[in-house]
């Protein structure tokens, strides 16, 4: 028990300052529960697609920028034709898919060259790639692309503006299918699709793909002795992880409602990341349950928390700097533990080269 | 080409930027023929096996030259899946296996036997699901046929060392078309009976028909098990002759390509009673397969003592403690002073230098050259190799020193290296020792901890820093305390020989005492009290 505790000590910890946090806060629980399903909805696919890269040895893939950018492309074209709904979103998603397999094989290769630094390299991939982006939608827009539709481009038609309203596809998944549980409105298709994600991923940890993520992730020289192409099965995995991000960020938006042209996809792999840490993930070990708990309960902190500096401080932005001090404190600790861990278990692994003729004969 | 032959390398030559390691090797093994491959460290051993196996190393350094047949037909080797291909199977020095698999998943890595669904039927063979059922099945039976009892899916991480040499022949026996098993120093991470099992696992796998290419330091094993030898030296093939016209001492002498001179027995009776250096009173160390149960011995002044005993009774425990790096009581006096326990600053400051027997864990920075790594040590410790910038209160390298040091050591003990800036990794056992003897003198110490100074190397470097420990002891007056698995060696260098059972010490004993009372020590039964 007391074992168990332990090596779950990040979500406890995370659980006991929820429950602290609701206690202060006060806040009306169906208002804190309505917000918090939402929220889940709208994230979970994001986090999720956190979890391929670290089984497969990669880290934490801040490189998930570059997924979110893709959805966002998807997002626009699909707001500059107007689709509605359902047809939009899909249209959103079909065409994003393409320019995350690009970004997620380049980012792959990358990557590739960079072993042993991959989580540095990707949040850096992830700020080139928003330089691109924005010479892209700010300038290229209008000039060389030749656009014009006033409603999401800026006055004097070249770029786009910095917050575009998505009035066509809002809502589009959340209210597919419509369900209420004691005055809570429940956003069911969000919540089937992150279902199945689950359920894919369990069992692509039941293919020889899985059992080839896993083994890289261990071990990257044993795992090309056995034949395993390394270098291809870590691009497939930032593929991977790239693609579900485009779509997770197409789902995370729709909820919005509104998108930060230009800030929507930076801030998603910082809470994502710190999310799937909290739920107890670490940088070479994730799961499912880590990743919708850990979810849970960084979004419950999100939600309690600027009532809880209100109640405490008098001031509601408190809460708000403790947020993103756990946010970004919390990542900072992982890779610290990382870098930790990794130095012990060299002196460990070392120790049992030792320990090696030591077997058998008694030791009392 | 005829058949006769389950593998044959033919005029194998290899170059590392320009530096010759393999010149045009020959070597053909039979079906059913244990092969044993025998020389020095950096003979090119490793290398032929490197190439054996299509390892990355070879092909990112410009390929070999030669040509490899497997079973009568010319195999170009390029890559580990190549050689799998082409039969070779390989049992690894470091072991290559992923210790959160189980077993059956590290036994089938990368070849499970899958079942199609629905989606592999779109998008290809990755996407099959595993057939669990067929991998466990599949690995009991290689199991078997090795004897071995483990279950199949017991995770690997925890198990003992001997068990994961086991899995990794199995792994190689379950490839349907293994016709030749390398196995590059299968026995030096083995205990004797885990040892003399894997022979045994050997000779039945030989009789089913499979080629085996044996590489082995332990000549007895050699001797005990090979039909042919073939022995290797500095990148040349001395001779392949068949077991039966050869003897031991011969395959010694063709390996290091001069007379071994028998070590002898130290001069006995020799004057060591300058009183007392070290005193260790009631040491318990905390030393995992190694605990030391208070242990009391003092070594005096210039002496070399022996600490000997079989493993697992707590001999390499006591250096380690004493040395500050496992947790551990009872008191330490050196010189007079009583030194504090779990401090190994403290240790190193009182002038006690540990030769670790965990080289490439404790005793090295693998990926730091050679100089750095000789000078590091005392860099800490005693602020030499360090100079002053003007009047400013900070001391920076001074390179220059430092690889006038490594230069001096480098010849003084013939460490075969490209230069004091090769990084030590890329250095053979018996030379990575030699520069864990070059930081110790290096370290100027009064006391020399020296754990196993002789495992895993070869015989010729085994002499040579033997010899060089023992010229320590000699000319800088040094005191040393060695510990050794192997009797005779310390029988021929200690003034005094300690051993040790279940923790403590059970007899302090001359060199010259008849080895029945070693025996009896080493079992227990007390000979004469410690002192």
């Amino acid at each position: 028990m007391k074992e168990r505790i332990r090596q779950n000590a990040v979500p406890v910890l995370f659980l006991c300052m929820c429950i602290l946090g609701l206690l202060i806060s006060g806040q009306n629980l169906r208002y804190v529960t309505q917000e918090l399903i939402s929220r889940l909805a709208r994230n979970w696919f994001l986090v999720l697609s956190l979890i391929i890269p670290v089984t497969a040895g990669l880290g934490l893939n801040f490189a998930i920028v570059l997924g979110a950018m893709a959805g966002q492309v998807g997002l626009i074209v699909a707001t500059h034709y107007k689709l509605p709904g359902l047809a939009g979103l899909i249209t959103a998603v079909v065409l994003s898919i393409p320019i995350a397999v690009v970004l997620g094989i380049s980012a792959g290769h990358v990557l590739n060259k960079a072993r042993g630094r991959e989580m540095i390299t990707s949040m850096m991939l992830g700020f080139a790639a928003n330089g691109i982006y924005q010479l892209v939608f700010l300038f290229m827009v209008g000039t060389v692309f030749p656009v014009k539709n006033p409603q999401i481009m800026l006055d004097n038609g070249v770029g786009l503006r910095g917050t575009i309203e998505l009035k066509y596809c809002k809502y589009a998944l959340d209210d597919l299918i419509r369900m209420k549980l004691f005055g809570i409105h429940i956003p069911l298709a969000p919540i089937i699709v992150v279902i199945l994600l689950c359920l894919g991923i369990r069992w692509l940890y039941q293919t020889k793909l899985g059992q080839e993520l896993r083994a890289v992730g261990q071990d990257m020289g044993v795992a090309s002795v056995a034949g395993i192409n390394v270098d291809r099965t870590r691009i497939t995995a930032m593929v991977m992880s790239t693609v579900l991000a485009a779509i997770g960020q197409v789902i995370f938006l729709q909820n919005m409602g509104t998108m930060n042209t230009f800030n929507s996809h930076e801030q998603i792999g910082t809470v994502a990341i710190a999310s799937l840490l909290v739920g107890g993930a670490t940088v070479s070990r994730a799961t499912v349950g880590q990743a919708l708990i850990g979810t849970l309960l960084f979004q419950l902190l999100f939600i309690i928390s600027p009532a809880a500096g209100q109640r405490l401080m008098g001031n509601a932005q408190i809460g708000e700097y403790f947020r993103v001090f756990i946010g970004y404190g919390i990542i900072g600790t992982a890779l610290l533990i990382h870098s930790w861990e990794r130095a012990t278990s060299q002196r460990s692994a070392s120790r049992q080269t030792r320990g090696k003729t030591l077997e058998g004969t008694g030791n009392n | 080409m005829d058949n006769k032959w389950v593998l044959q390398i033919q005029n194998v030559s290899k170059e590392y930027g320009g530096n010759s390691v393999l010149k045009g090797v020959n070597l053909s093994v039979k079906p059913g023929e244990i092969h044993a491959l025998v020389g020095e460290n950096g003979a090119g051993k490793s290398t032929l096996m490197n190439i054996l196996f299509g390892m990355p190393v070879i092909h990112e350094t410009g390929g070999f030259e030669g040509e490899i047949w497997l079973n009568g037909k010319k195999a170009g080797i390029e890559s580990p899946k190549n050689a799998m291909e082409a039969g070779i199977g390989m049992v690894h020095q470091e072991f290559m296996l992923l210790p959160g698999f189980s077993v059956a998943e590290n036994v089938k890595l990368n070849r499970e036997p899958t079942k199609s669904n629905w989606f592999s039927k779109i998008s290809g063979k990755k996407l099959e699901t595993l057939d669990l059922h067929k991998m466990g099945a599949d690995t009991r039976r290689a199991l078997d046929r090795i004897e071995m009892t483990i279950d199949e899916w017991l995770p690997l991480v925890g198990m003992p060392v001997g068990h994961r040499q086991f899995v990794e022949i199995a792994r190689e026996i379950d490839k349907a078309d293994l016709s030749v098993l390398v196995l590059d120093e299968p026995t030096a991470v083995l205990t004797e009976t885990e040892a003399s099992n894997l022979l045994s696992v050997l000779k039945k796998l030989a009789e089913s028909g499979i080629g085996v290419l044996f590489i082995s330091h332990r000549l007895e094993e050699v001797y005990e098990i090979a039909d042919t030898v073939t022995v290797l030296r500095d990148g040349e093939m001395i001779a392949t002759m068949p077991k039966t016209e050869t003897k031991l001492e011969t395959i010694a002498e063709m390996m290091v390509g001069r007379k071994i001179k028998r070590l002898g027995t130290a001069e006995s009776g020799r004057a060591t009673d300058d009183g007392d250096i070290l005193e260790i009173t009631d040491l318990c160390v905390d030393m995992p397969g190694e605990y030391v149960n208070g242990a009391n011995i003092t070594v005096r002044r210039g002496e070399i003592l022996g600490i000997g005993g079989l493993a697992g009774h707590g001999k390499l425990g006591i250096a380690n403690g004493i040395m500050g790096l496992y947790p551990s009581s009872g008191t330490l006096i050196c010189d007079g002073e009583e030194i504090p326990l779990n401090n190994a600053q403290s240790s190193l400051e009182a002038g006690l230098v540990f030769l670790s027997e965990d080289r490439r864990g404790v005793g090295l920075l693998l990926d730091e050259s050679i100089e750095d790594n000789i000078a590091l040590a005392s860099m800490i410790s005693k602020k030499n190799f360090l100079k002053r910038v003007g009047p400013l209160p900070i001391s920076v390298l001074d390179r220059k020193s430092i690889r006038e040091h490594a230069d001096k050591m480098i010849s003084l003990l013939e460490i075969k290296c490209t230069g004091p800036q090769q990084s030590v990794r890329r250095l053979s056992g018996g030379n990575q020792q030699k520069v864990c003897v070059a930081k110790a003198i290096t370290m100027d110490p009064q006391v020399l901890l020296v754990s196993e100074p002789t495992r895993g190397i070869d015989v010729g470097a085994k002499e040579r820093v033997l010899s060089m420990i023992k010229k320590l002891n000699r000319e800088k007056g040094i005191t040393v305390v060695m510990i050794s698995s192997e009797l005779q060696e310390l029988r021929s260098m200690c003034d005094r020989i300690a051993i040790m059972y279940k923790g403590t010490i059970c007899g302090v004993l001359d060199p010259d005492a008849p080895d029945a009372e070693f025996g009896f020590c080493m079992a227990g039964k007390g000979g004469i009290p410690s002192d």
